[in-house]
């Protein structure tokens, strides 16, 4: 068995899981991940988040005995189409199920890879849970928009980000009114830039691509009408003419004429912008292979991305095809999440203590969808590896290893590391005081922080 | 490595002598003290509405072009706090307004950095680089590299989970954050830490964590397990508690993030400023009669659109607010080449036209505050040669 065994599940998966073998031919392993999209996990919709977010501020509002409210006129919206509204708010159950489930299904991945490349795209379409309107629809972004493209086209993945209910509300193209549309009524309301920009800085172009204030602008009127109908059917998606600027607009020098099929025409057309293969390829080399990428692996990135027209699982296999994403092993410093999820699977932590995970995220300062800004978690070791986060992950490495119950301390050592692990490292295992202390200095070594 | 070799490391470390001997430094660096200045920066992420913190009620285009965020003025039922005649603080700002009234505050309006980006991530980059470009380590880090160590802690102290860019370079900083779970052993934490002793980029980090929360736990005593200790302003105080040790660090560093105000503005910047006004008290009561010796300065990495848009909250714009405060501060003003709201006045028909450099207010700290020599300075602020620091900023 080859070295590059034990770094494929590593470097592209989660960390193998106690019990696992490593693969024997992790180039097809990795492949077959890619190719065979496998069985989609269930998942909340965007629908199911409004509706339960909606149904929250029903019954916080009834149970708070609050006489202003809308909320007789949601109820009835909610039970005029079929909706039963439970007892109590449905949210801080849903929250609880939806954090677990993300973390119970990566505890026991069959596709390791396939959902290291869905959270690479979660985090590079970030929403948050932040507030009644986006308690709980940052869950559904990954089920409606991301998974279902992870390997097919970047174009098609941008379009369904950013006309789903949590990408429009989070960064409020939901309120945002063409100027003279009839919905501005004479000036009341107008355009809000905030998408628009993410669009250009943050999901295509990236600020290398050279566009204007002017472009923001028009970009921000071209996707006004894409809307969330979040207190009315269809509690999801609608094109909502009335707010759409009239006339045509000209992004990057293109002209787009007004009306329905205008948003999803400019952002292919930004999906097919040189400038965005570049900037994908940085990010996704940066993620996969170093902090300050090889100018030559994202070449190569960035002309799969070029030829394909943006084939995201073409430039995955690309990705395994790079001699500089196997060289050196465990260069790469783990975010909290993959220092986490790898611990997890290699202490063994069964699915029903995915709480484990999900604490954990919060204990090493990266939540689950609660990134502080649109642009998501940093990618870099100087963001992660600081002093006091140090302290964290060891101290977490010491938890997790008392509330795991490790009894296979062997078979945690050979997951997590195997060959990969330093002598000193074996020797200081073989030397601690318990089976507890042994399983935090594994997960504390300086190797295993690495991926 | 035996226990006994380890106990008087450890011992060492957590005095923070380790580096002294690590380094080879002579007595001369414990001679050698770093004065009793107080220097604290707080960073306030998504950019604050200085027109909105700081109105300037007498610019008769103000409710013209801002009508829905126009407070009404002082005296008026929910008004603004008075400072002088022209301009108004937000009614959440008692602390602040207190402190204005005791010529503690100094107010620096249409201000911004040197760089013209609405880019939050590219703007906040450089504004703690400190350059027209993202640098590798951040202007504070640079300056206090001539500001020797006290005897327990480094010089510079990163307060929260993660060291700012503003504070990450060459100078090795502390840092602190108080913890939430369970905790090792001393005997196991030296174990990981000899087995990060050899990494080249750990093992200093290592070292680094373990010495900070050796400091800070003498200090401060065992950690609160509150749900709320991550709460700016208990963080403020402790930064407070932290810097009023003699022996402890000189200036700090502390971020506030939600001030990206979009949608909404009057509702959702209340929180962010409640938090930022009571921090500023914790963080004065916290210091003590080092307070007298102490200047903040709070920055943001650029203001907001002049006019509403379309959801009661403002855009990314150009020029703001910074707040200096503290003892050491000549305040109870507000300084502002005022450039006015008019079309022709905003900087391309849309944000408040910055006529002054935060740079310039930098330096003036740096070097009259912190004492710091001219080379520490520039080195803080590269190619900015044609700025001269900021006189008249502290009190003689």
């Amino acid at each position: 068995m080859s070295i590059r065994s034990h770094i494929a599940p590593i470097r592209f998966g989660l960390g193998l899981r106690l019990g696992e073998s490593p693969p024997e031919a992790p180039e097809a392993w990795l492949a077959a991940q890619i190719r065979e999209p496998g069985a989609s996990p269930p998942g909340l919709t965007a629908k199911e988040a409004v509706i339960a977010q909606l149904s929250h501020l029903v019954l916080r509002d009834e149970a708070a005995g609050i006489a202003q409210t809308r909320a007789p006129q949601y109820r009835a919206a909610l039970e005029g189409n079929g909706i039963v509204l439970p007892d109590s708010t449905p949210l801080p159950g849903l929250i609880r199920r939806e954090t677990t489930a993300w973390a119970a299904r990566r505890l026991t991945s069959p596709q390791p890879f396939r959902d290291r490349l869905v959270d690479f795209w979660s985090n590079h379409f970030t929403t948050a849970r932040r507030g009644a309107a986006m308690a709980i629809l940052p869950a559904a972004l990954e089920h409606d928009a991301i998974r279902p493209h992870v390997t097919g086209r970047f174009a098609d993945m941008l379009v369904a980000v950013t006309r789903h209910p949590a990408m429009l509300i989070y960064l409020n193209n939901n309120i945002s009114v063409g100027p003279n549309s009839r919905a501005a009524r004479g000036g009341r309301f107008g355009l809000n830039e905030n998408l628009a920009r993410e669009v250009l800085e943050l999901h295509t172009l990236s600020p290398a691509g050279g566009y204007t204030q002017g472009d923001v602008q028009e970009l921000a009127k071209i996707l006004t009408g894409w809307r969330v109908a979040t207190d009315r059917p269809p509690f999801d998606f609608q094109w909502q003419p009335a707010a759409h600027e009239p006339g045509p607009k000209f992004l990057l020098g293109r002209r787009f004429e007004e009306g329905e099929g205008s948003q999803e025409a400019a952002l292919r057309f930004l999906a097919a912008q040189p400038a965005t293969w570049r900037f994908l390829a940085v990010k996704l080399a940066r993620h996969f292979v170093a902090d300050a990428p090889p100018p030559e692996a994202v070449r190569a990135l960035e002309k799969v991305l070029r030829e394909t027209d943006g084939d995201l699982g073409a430039v995955a296999l690309a990705l395994v095809a790079l001699p500089q994403a196997w060289e050196p092993p465990l260069s790469k410093f783990r975010a909290p999440q993959d220092f986490v999820l790898a611990a997890c699977r290699a202490l063994g932590v069964m699915e029903q203590r995915a709480d484990l995970v999900v604490n954990g995220l919060f204990a090493m300062n990266q939540p689950l969808w609660m990134a502080p800004q649109p642009n998501g978690w940093p990618d870099i070791a100087e963001a992660w590896a600081t002093p006091e986060a140090m302290m964290r992950r060891v101290d977490w490495a010491y938890t997790v290893a008392g509330r795991a119950g490790v009894t296979d301390l062997p078979g945690a050592a050979a997951a997590a590391l195997g060959p990969l692990a330093r002598a000193e490292t074996v020797s200081a295992m073989r030397g601690a005081g318990s089976l507890r202390d042994a399983a935090t200095l594994l997960i504390g070594s300086p190797e295993f922080m690495h991926r | 490595m035996s226990h006994a070799s380890f106990s008087l490391g450890r011992r060492s470390l957590l005095l923070g002598l380790g580096t002294a001997l690590v380094l080879g430094r002579t007595r001369a660096a414990f001679a050698q003290l770093p004065g009793e200045r107080r220097f604290v920066v707080i960073l306030q992420r998504g950019a604050m509405d200085g027109l909105y913190a700081v109105q300037p009620y007498a610019d008769p285009v103000l409710r013209e072009i801002r009508a829905p965020l126009a407070l009404p003025e002082p005296g008026q039922e929910g008004g603004l706090l008075d400072l002088g005649g022209r301009f108004g603080l937000h009614p959440d700002f008692a602390n602040l307004h207190a402190m204005y009234a005791a010529d503690e505050a100094l107010l620096l309006h249409a201000i911004a950095g040197p760089y013209r980006s609405r880019s939050h991530f590219d703007a906040q980059d450089m504004l703690e680089s400190g350059a027209d470009q993202r640098l590798s380590s951040g202007w504070l880090n640079r300056a206090i590299s001539a500001l020797p160590n006290p005897a327990e802690a480094r010089a510079g102290l990163a307060v929260g989970t993660n060291v700012p860019l503003l504070m990450r370079g060459p100078t090795p900083v502390g840092a602190w954050f108080p913890p939430g779970v369970e905790h090792p052993s001393p005997d196991l934490y030296a174990r990981l830490a000899a087995l990060h002793a050899g990494d080249p980029k750990l093992g200093p980090v290592f070292e680094e964590g373990l010495r900070a929360r050796g400091f800070a736990t003498s200090t401060l005593g065992e950690p609160s397990r509150e749900r709320d200790r991550a709460q700016f302003p208990r963080l403020a105080a402790a930064a407070g508690r932290l810097l009023a040790e003699a022996a402890g660090p000189r200036v700090a560093v502390l971020e506030l993030g939600g001030w990206d105000t979009h949608v909404n503005q009057a509702n959702n910047i209340r929180g962010p400023l409640r938090a930022l006004d009571a921090g500023l008290a914790e963080l004065k009561a916290a210091l003590g009669a080092d307070w007298a010796r102490t200047a903040v300065l709070v920055i943001t990495e650029f203001g907001r659109t002049a006019r509403a848009n379309g959801n009661a909250g403002t855009d990314h714009g150009t020029a703001g607010v910074a707040l200096l405060l503290g003892g050491a501060v000549r305040g109870g003003r507000v300084v502002a080449d005022w450039p006015g709201l008019g079309r022709d006045a905003l900087l391309e028909n849309r944000d408040l036209r910055p006529t002054a450099d935060l740079r310039a207010v930098a330096k003036g700290l740096l070097a009259g505050h912190l004492g710091l020599p001219a080379p520490a300075v520039a080195q803080a602020f590269p190619g900015s040669e044609a700025v001269a620091p900021m006189g008249g900023l502290l009190r003689g």
